[in-house]
């Protein structure tokens, strides 16, 4: 039989203004199982609590009911106190009679009923809880990091230089991202290469950071401080071990004029090849499908070339397992491209600008490329068409951004500043020439950033047109941009020897696909989904995955940095202890009932129930039921409230302690 | 806010099943705000509405509920991800069965508060309150309850010995 002692708080008058709490202590102690019941001024304060403990001890109790303010407010303060006292803190619930009746409510004898009433139902339920133990869960003190962009490298750099080893892990033969194939960076015009490659090398340098280029996530298994991640390593072709970078392989390779993808198809690789000279790691690839022996078996060039052997043409794909606690997610975006729509796209094109169809037309990413000193161009502005320096240069900003119309309602962000850029550096470049800007208007919050775009207009010249262009069309070697300027409300028409677009960041290829392996949620447009947009901004919903970059949104280097670094204290913090606690609200299935069905696997969000095998003694399978991983569960019961045999149950939230509280009204 | 205290004839009992995230806390705002609403309300608190078994609303009723309140997190706003998308489907069937055993489906609301919409929480009780009122008790439910002793957990003794007996 239990030993319910109920104590009826007045909160200094909070409660016993609209509450004979008395009353309630002294009807509630006619209940059955309650063995004491009294009230007092102030439950929260030492004395109220010392005076808790006295009567659990004296009175010898066995569950607790403390009648007082929100259990948000309070649960944990009394939990402690009982524990302290010796009782398992589950054994104590607390009754809402001030939030939820005293401060609602005005007439007394009301107000009054509903307090016993409600500190009715949890002397009912208290009677059924069940003590739990509080769960513990190892950690492992490794971190994965996805995406070896600014992101990933400062996240990684961070952890590792904290004494954690980390995987880190690439799609690209080389790490860089983005940032690699900048030329300078707002809002200080720092040479992008000249910040950005003594981090990759430092990544490639740490004892602690494992990484893997060229290599993709392939299963991720566990949870928050116990994943088992499985990485699928392409086929190089060049073993990574032997190759010292020596680069004659790709001097003798004949196939010569394969469009690089790291200069925007400006220049030309070999198909045995690094994206760029700077590639960390320094080991080529061979594109397999450019590559002559590949195709027809001859060639075979560069393996007779390489002194010490490397090259592979038997190299196939490799996949490792790797244990790890925690993971941060750097996957960054991807640009926009206008001319096309991408199958199952809900974004709809922006033919009219032209891009990909008049070669002078370029985007963003591309004029970084032109503007680089290790470009193909080497940093001379050249139209890709005749190799010309372009006089008349247009740019137009918020290319698919903000068009809700055609897809995308967001804002890219970065596109005002790089575009400002891009007229400095143009400007730099080219003294005689005049650029041109077509804007909707110019956001520039951030630390010096719309000093730096005024000086694209003061000082360097650049001309503001606020409006939209309607039509741009090739005419003999020049592109007519027609457009309006609404600010003085006339029509303008620009004959231009180069237009770049500031199209639209999203999303890497394949964002979704990688959200459902790691169990993270996205929005409409794939970007990952932070747990709370402002006090959680860098934790996913799924404990232990922890965003940075602009795989989450839009961002600036700045605020990517800031994003990684964040994360990686993130992953700190939780490699700070040995085990992870977590309060033991989780579900457990009583496998007798269990008819193996897995609606609850169907419905759980976390994706916390397994399949778990019964063998007999001899080995033979008898059954397949479900098993909830405690790490995992978060805790919300849908499971439950789905299981057709009610074989699951939440703790803390069982049918019986529900029922017991729905009876007791 | 509040005005004079009337006296009604029936007082309806009016059971909420909300979820600690959202509607809970939004109910603890319109405590901390000092709004005034009917005190026919009990409140159970669930991690989320995805752990709302439709069985607790039969329960309810079949208790002596005359209307129940199923409340959470907005659509997209779950603590859990998508738990409150699971409870959405499952009430959309089980309106239907009521409605086919023949309750007056006015007397089952559904409504998402989040933490921050204390008025939300006190319109939703306050009209759910009087339009139950309006409709007077609920017989059926205590009828069935008394003819069979019908249970759909384990509360009842047959179940419950199945139950222990595992
Ligand atoms: C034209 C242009 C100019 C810009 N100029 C500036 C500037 O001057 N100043 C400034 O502050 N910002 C500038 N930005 C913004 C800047 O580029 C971004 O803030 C930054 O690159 C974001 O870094 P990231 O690491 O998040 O993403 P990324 O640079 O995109 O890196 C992501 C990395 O993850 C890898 N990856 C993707 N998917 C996977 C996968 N599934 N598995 C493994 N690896 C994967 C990619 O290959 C890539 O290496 C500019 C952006 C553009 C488009
Ligand atoms: S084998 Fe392929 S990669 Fe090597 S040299 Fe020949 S074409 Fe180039
Ligand atoms: S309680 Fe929620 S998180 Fe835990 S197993 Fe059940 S459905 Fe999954």
């Amino acid at each position: 039989m239990s030993r319910i002692g109920v104590f009826v708080c007045h909160c200094g008058e909070n409660i016993s203004r609209t509450v004979d709490v008395e009353r309630v202590a002294a009807q509630v102690g006619k209940l059955p199982g309650v063995a004491f019941a009294t009230d007092y001024k102030y439950m929260c304060s030492d004395p109220g609590q010392n005076l808790l403990k006295k009567a659990i001890i004296e009175q010898k109790l066995s569950h607790v009911v403390v009648a007082a303010c929100s259990p948000r407010m309070h649960e944990r303060t009394f939990r402690k106190a009982v524990e302290s006292a010796g009782i398992n803190p589950f054994l104590c619930e607390m009754a809402n009679i001030r939030e939820h009746c005293s401060w609602v409510h005005e007439n007394r004898e009301e107000a009054t009923v509903k307090a016993i009433e409600i500190v009715g139902m949890m002397v009912e339920r208290v009677k059924k809880n069940r003590v739990l133990p509080t769960i513990t869960v190892p950690v492992t003190k490794r971190s994965l990091v996805i995406g070896g962009g600014i992101a990933g490298i400062q996240a990684a750099l961070d952890i590792a230089d904290c004494g954690h080893e980390v995987v880190l892990v690439e799609r690209e033969p080389s790490i860089g991202g983005h940032m690699a194939q900048l030329s300078e960076t707002f809002p200080t015009l720092d040479c992008s290469q000249c910040i950005m490659t003594p981090k990759m090398v430092d990544v490639a340098n740490h004892p602690k950071i494992k990484l893997y280029s060229y290599s993709e996530i392939e299963l991720v298994e566990g949870y928050i401080g116990n994943f088992q991640v499985t990485i699928r390593k392409k086929a190089r072709s060049v073993d990574e071990d032997k190759c010292t970078g020596c680069g004659l392989c790709m001097e003798k390779c004949p196939i010569k004029k394969i469009p690089s993808k790291f200069d925007c198809n400006l220049g030309m690789r070999t198909a045995i090849y690094v994206p760029f000279p700077q590639a960390v790691p320094n080991t080529p690839v061979i594109d397999r499908e450019n590559c002559t022996k590949f195709k027809t078996g001859k060639c075979g060039l560069c393996q007779k070339v390489c002194g010490p052997g490397a090259v592979d043409y038997e190299q196939e794909d490799r996949l490792i397992v790797e244990p790890v606690g925690a993971i941060v997610v750097a996957t960054g975006f991807d640009l926009y491209t206008i001319n096309e729509k991408p199958k199952g796209s809900m974004i709809k094109g922006y033919g009219e600008f032209g891009h990909g169809k008049i070669p002078d037309v370029i985007d963003g990413m591309t004029f970084e490329r032109l503007a680089s000193a290790s470009g193909p161009t080497g940093g001379k502005i050249l139209r890709p068409s005749d190799g010309k320096e372009p006089k008349q240069i247009v740019f137009i900003q918020c290319i698919g951004s903000r068009a809700r119309e055609k897809g995308i309602s967001y804002c890219s962000k970065v596109c005002c500043m790089y575009t400002a850029k891009h007229t400095m550096l143009y400007h730099h470049k080219v003294h005689d020439g005049q650029a041109y800007v077509f804007f909707m208007d110019a956001r520039t919050p951030g630390k010096s950033y719309d000093e730096f775009w005024r000086r694209s207009i003061e000082e360097e010249e650049a001309v503001y047109i606020r409006g939209m262009v309607s039509r741009l069309y090739q005419k003999g070697d020049k592109i007519v941009v027609m457009g309006s300027d609404i600010a003085v409300g006339v029509q303008v028409e620009i004959e231009a020897d180069m237009v770049v677009l500031a199209t639209a960041i999203q999303p890497q290829k394949g964002a979704d696909t990688l959200a459902q392996k790691l169990g993270i949620s996205y929005d409409k447009y794939n970007f990952y989904s932070e747990a709370h947009a402002k006090l959680r901004p860098v934790e996913c919903a799924t404990a232990g995955i922890y965003l940075a970059g602009a795989c989450q949104g839009p961002k600036d280097i700045p605020d990517t940095v800031s994003q990684a670094s964040a994360a990686a204290a993130k992953v700190m913090t939780l490699f700070a202890k040995d085990q992870l606690e977590r309060e033991p609200i989780v579900a457990r299935v009583r496998e007798a009932g269990c008819v193996g069905c897995f609606y609850c696997k169907k419905v759980c969000p976390y994706g916390a129930v397994e399949e778990k095998e019964i063998r007999d003694r001899q080995g033979n399978l008898i059954r397949v039921v479900a098993y909830v991983n405690p790490g995992v569960c978060g805790g919300c019961g849908t499971c439950q409230a789905t299981c057709p045999s009610k074989s699951v149950e939440l703790d803390g939230y069982t049918d019986e302690q529900i029922v017991a509280m729905i009876e007791a009204l | 806010m509040h005005s004079e205290k009337q006296k009604h004839s029936f007082e309806p009992k009016i059971i909420a099943f909300v979820c600690t995230w959202c509607t809970y806390a939004g109910a603890d705002l319109a405590g901390t705000s000092r709004m005034q609403y009917p005190s026919n309300v009990r409140v159970l608190k669930f991690p989320c509405t995805g752990r709302i078994d439709p069985v607790f609303i039969l329960k309810a009723f079949q208790q002596g509920a005359d209307g129940v309140l199923v409340s959470g997190c907005h659509p997209g706003d779950c603590h859990y991800i998508a738990g409150n998308f699971h409870a959405r489907r499952r009430f959309a069937a089980f309106r239907k069965l009521l409605e086919f055993v023949g309750v007056d489906l006015n007397r089952l609301q559904f409504s998402w508060v989040s933490a921050a919409e204390g008025g939300k929480w006190v319109e939703v009780v306050t009209d759910l309150t009087e339009k139950v009122r309006a409709m007077g008790p609920m017989a059926e439910f205590k009828q069935l309850a008394l003819e069979e002793q019908w249970s759909g957990t384990i509360g009842t003794p047959e179940l419950k010995e199945a139950y222990n007996a595992i």
